[in-house]
C-alpha cells in the first residue's frame, strides 16, 4: 500500500486566535441547553426495557396454573455463582399434576450472588425459569435479598405458552394404556 | 415620602445602606452557585437539582409552607431554590474541622480575608441612577467617589492575598501550588486589565474637563445625545472590551483560567484543606467577584443602566412617564435603572457559566503565554493606537 502523505495546512490567523472555534463551541452548547433533557427522572419515569432483557430470574406457571419447574436441578448445577438452591419434592398421588412426579419444595435464588448471566434460563428443559424485566432489587438485610419460591412465582407470573408437554405425555400414556399395546 | 430617612444621622444611613447592599450581594452570590448547577445541567442535557422540598413540619415549617403554594412552590422546587437553602444550611452547620498540620491563625484568616475585597469593592460600583428634583442624574452607589475604578482595582487585587494565604497556611503541597499559581495568574492578567481600560478614561477625560476615574462619569459619557454620544464603548473600543473580558475571566479564576483551583491536577487548589463554612466563604467570594467584575464591565463598555445603545435612561424614563406618571418618582427611576443594570450583569454571569461549560481549561504554561505574550502586547498596542487616535480627535 502506498503511503499517502497528507499535507498539514498551517493554521490561519483567525484559527490561531481560537475565536471562531470558541464562538462555534458557544453556539453548540447553547443549542444543547435549549433542548429538552436527555435523562429520565428515574422513579417517576422508567426506561423502556428492550426485548430479551436479562433482569431478575423468576419462576413461571403454565396457562393451567401448574408450576412449570420439575426440580431437575439443572439450573442449580449450571449456576456459576451458585446462587440457586433447590429442595426437590414429590407431587402427591392424588394431585391433578401427579403425572409430572416432581416439583420444588423450596426454590431459593440468592440475589446477592446472582450475576444475571441467564444460564439457568438457557439450561432449563421445562422453560420454567425466566429472566424477566425487573432490574431493581433492594432490601435491608441479606435474608431479604434471597428470593424464595413464593416470591419467585409472584415475580414470575404465568407464561402464556401452549405446549402443555406433560398433558400431552399423560394423554399419550392413557391412550397407550387403553390400546393395551406394548405396555 | 422618604424624608425621615434623610434625617437620620449620616453614619447610621451609610451603615444601613452598606448592610442592605451586602445583604443583597451575599445571597445573590450564593444564588449564582445554583445558577451554575442549573446551567451546567441544561448544557449537559440534565434537569439539574429539582427534588429538594422542605417539610411542612418542624422548624422548616415556613419554608415548607412556601413550598406548598401551588404553582410558585413547584416552580421554586424545579429551579432548586430549596436545594440552595439546604446547601446553605449544610455549610453553616456541618462540622468544620481544622487539619492538624495547618497554621491555624492564617488558615482561619484566609477565608475572612477573601470576603473583605469581595464585599467592599461593590461600594464603588454605581448600580443605578435617578433624577433628582433639579433633573440631574444622581448615581445610586454606596460611595460615589472620583477614584472609582482605581479603588475597585486596588481593593479587588487584594483578593489574591487570601488565596496565597490559604495556600500557604494549609501547609501541604497542592494548596501551596494552587496559591502560587493564583498569585502568578492574577498578577499577569491585572496588567492587561488595567491597560485595557485606559483608552476609556483617555476618552472620558477630554482636555478642558475635570479629570475623573469615576465609573458614573463613564456611563454618563455613554448616554450623551447624538450618534457618537450614545454609542457604547464596546462598539468604539472592541479590543479593549475583549481584553478586559478575558482578563476578567482570569481575575475571577473562572474556566478556562481556573489555575488556582485546578481540580484536575491540584485536587482543590488553594482550598483543598478547607471545608464547610470556610470553604463556602471562598466560594461566595468568587461569585461576588464575578458579580462586581461583570458590573464594572457593563459600566465601562455596555452603557451601565442605559437600556440600549443610543437610548439613554433619561429617554426611557421620559417615555415611560408619559404612560405611567408614577415612574417619574426617584424610587421608581432608581428601580428601573437598577433593574436594567442587574439584567446586564445577569447576562454576564450567565456568559461566565456558558463559557465554563464550553471551553476546556488551559494548561498553566498556556495561561502564562496567553497573558504575557499575547494579551499584554495586544493591550499595549491597543493603548498606543487609541491614545494617538483620541489625541488626534480631541485636539482637532
Amino acid at each position: 500500500m502506498a503511503v499517502v502523505t497528507v499535507e498539514r495546512k498551517p493554521l490561519s490567523f483567525l484559527e490561531r486566535t481560537y475565536l471562531p472555534n470558541i464562538a462555534a463551541g458557544l453556539a453548540t452548547t447553547f443549542k444543547r441547553m435549549v433542548q429538552p433533557a436527555e435523562t429520565l427522572e428515574y422513579p417517576e419515569q422508567r426506561p423502556a426495557i428492550p426485548a430479551g432483557y436479562r433482569g431478575v430470574p423468576t419462576l413461571v406457571y403454565d396457562p393451567n396454573g401448574r408450576e412449570k419447574c420439575v426440580s431437575c436441578q439443572l439450573c442449580e448445577f449450571v449456576c456459576p455463582p451458585k446462587a440457586i438452591r433447590i429442595t426437590p419434592g414429590e407431587i402427591a398421588h392424588d394431585d391433578a399434576n401427579a403425572h409430572v412426579e416432581k416439583r420444588p419444595e423450596e426454590f431459593k435464588i440468592d440475589m446477592l450472588r446472582c450475576i444475571y448471566c441467564g444460564l439457568c434460563q438457557e439450561v432449563c428443559p421445562e422453560e420454567a425459569i425466566w429472566l424477566q424485566n425487573q432490574y431493581s432489587m433492594t432490601g435491608y438485610t441479606r435474608e431479604e435479598m434471597v428470593n424464595d419460591k413464593k416470591r419467585l412465582y409472584e415475580l414470575g407470573g404465568t407464561l402464556p405458552d401452549a405446549h402443555h408437554k406433560w398433558d400431552k405425555k399423560k394423554a399419550a400414556e392413557e391412550a397407550a394404556a387403553h390400546g393395551g399395546a406394548h405396555h | 415620602m422618604f424624608d425621615f430617612y434623610f434625617e437620620l444621622p449620616l453614619l447610621l444611613r451609610l451603615l444601613l445602606q452598606g448592610t442592605v447592599v451586602i445583604l443583597a450581594l451575599f445571597p445573590l452570590a450564593a444564588a449564582c452557585s445554583m445558577a451554575e448547577r442549573k446551567i451546567s445541567a441544561w448544557i449537559q442535557g440534565r434537569p439539574g437539582p429539582n427534588r429538594t422540598k422542605p417539610p411542612i413540619a418542624g422548624f422548616l415549617a415556613p419554608l415548607g409552607l412556601v413550598a406548598s403554594i401551588p404553582v410558585l412552590g413547584t416552580l421554586l422546587q424545579k429551579f432548586g431554590i430549596f436545594q440552595l437553602a439546604a446547601d446553605g444550611g449544610k455549610f453553616t452547620f456541618k462540622e468544620d474541622p481544622v487539619p492538624g498540620h495547618v497554621n491555624k491563625f492564617y488558615f482561619i484568616l484566609a477565608p475572612i480575608a477573601s470576603m473583605i475585597p469581595a464585599l467592599s469593592t461593590v461600594a464603588f460600583v454605581p448600580f443605578g441612577a435617578y433624577f433628582n428634583a433639579a433633573d440631574e442624574l444622581v448615581p445610586v452607589a454606596l460611595a460615589h467617589v472620583d477614584v472609582g475604578l482605581l479603588a475597585v482595582f486596588a481593593l479587588g487585587s487584594l483578593g489574591v492575598y487570601s488565596l496565597i494565604l490559604a495556600g500557604w497556611a494549609s501547609n501541604s503541597k497542592y494548596p501551596f501550588l494552587g496559591g502560587v499559581r493564583a498569585s502568578a495568574q492574577l498578577i499577569s492578567y491585572e496588567l492587561s486589565m488595567t491597560l485595557s481600560v485606559l483608552p476609556v478614561f483617555l476618552w472620558v477625560n477630554a482636555p478642558g474637563g475635570q479629570g475623573t476615574l469615576s465609573l458614573f462619569d463613564v456611563v454618563q459619557s455613554q448616554s450623551q445625545p447624538g450618534f457618537w454620544g450614545g454609542t457604547w464603548y464596546v462598539m468604539t473600543m472592541p479590543v479593549s472590551a475583549f481584553i478586559f473580558l478575558i482578563a476578567l475571566f482570569a481575575e475571577t479564576n473562572r474556566q478556562p483560567f481556573d489555575m488556582p483551583e485546578s481540580e484536575a491536577d491540584l485536587v482543590g487548589g488553594f482550598h483543598t484543606e478547607y471545608g464547610a463554612f470556610k470553604w463556602s466563604l471562598f466560594f461566595v467570594a468568587e461569585y461576588a467577584h464575578m458579580i462586581v467584575g461583570s458590573g464594572i464591565f457593563c459600566l465601562l463598555f455596555l452603557g451601565g443602566w442605559n437600556p440600549l445603545p443610543w437610548v439613554s435612561l433619561a429617554d426611557t424614563i421620559h417615555a415611560l412617564a408619559h404612560i405611567l406618571p408614577c415612574v417619574a418618582t426617584p424610587l421608581f427611576m432608581a428601580l428601573i435603572a437598577i433593574g436594567i443594570f442587574l439584567g446586564k450583569v445577569g447576562f454576564f454571569i450567565f456568559f461566565f457559566m456558558w463559557v465554563r461549560w464550553t471551553l476546556p481549561r488551559f494548561r498553566y504554561d498556556q495561561v502564562m503565554t496567553l497573558g504575557w505574550k499575547k494579551l499584554l502586547p495586544l493591550s499595549i498596542a491597543n493603548l498606543i493606537v487609541y491614545a494617538l487616535g483620541i489625541a488626534w480627535l480631541q485636539t482637532r
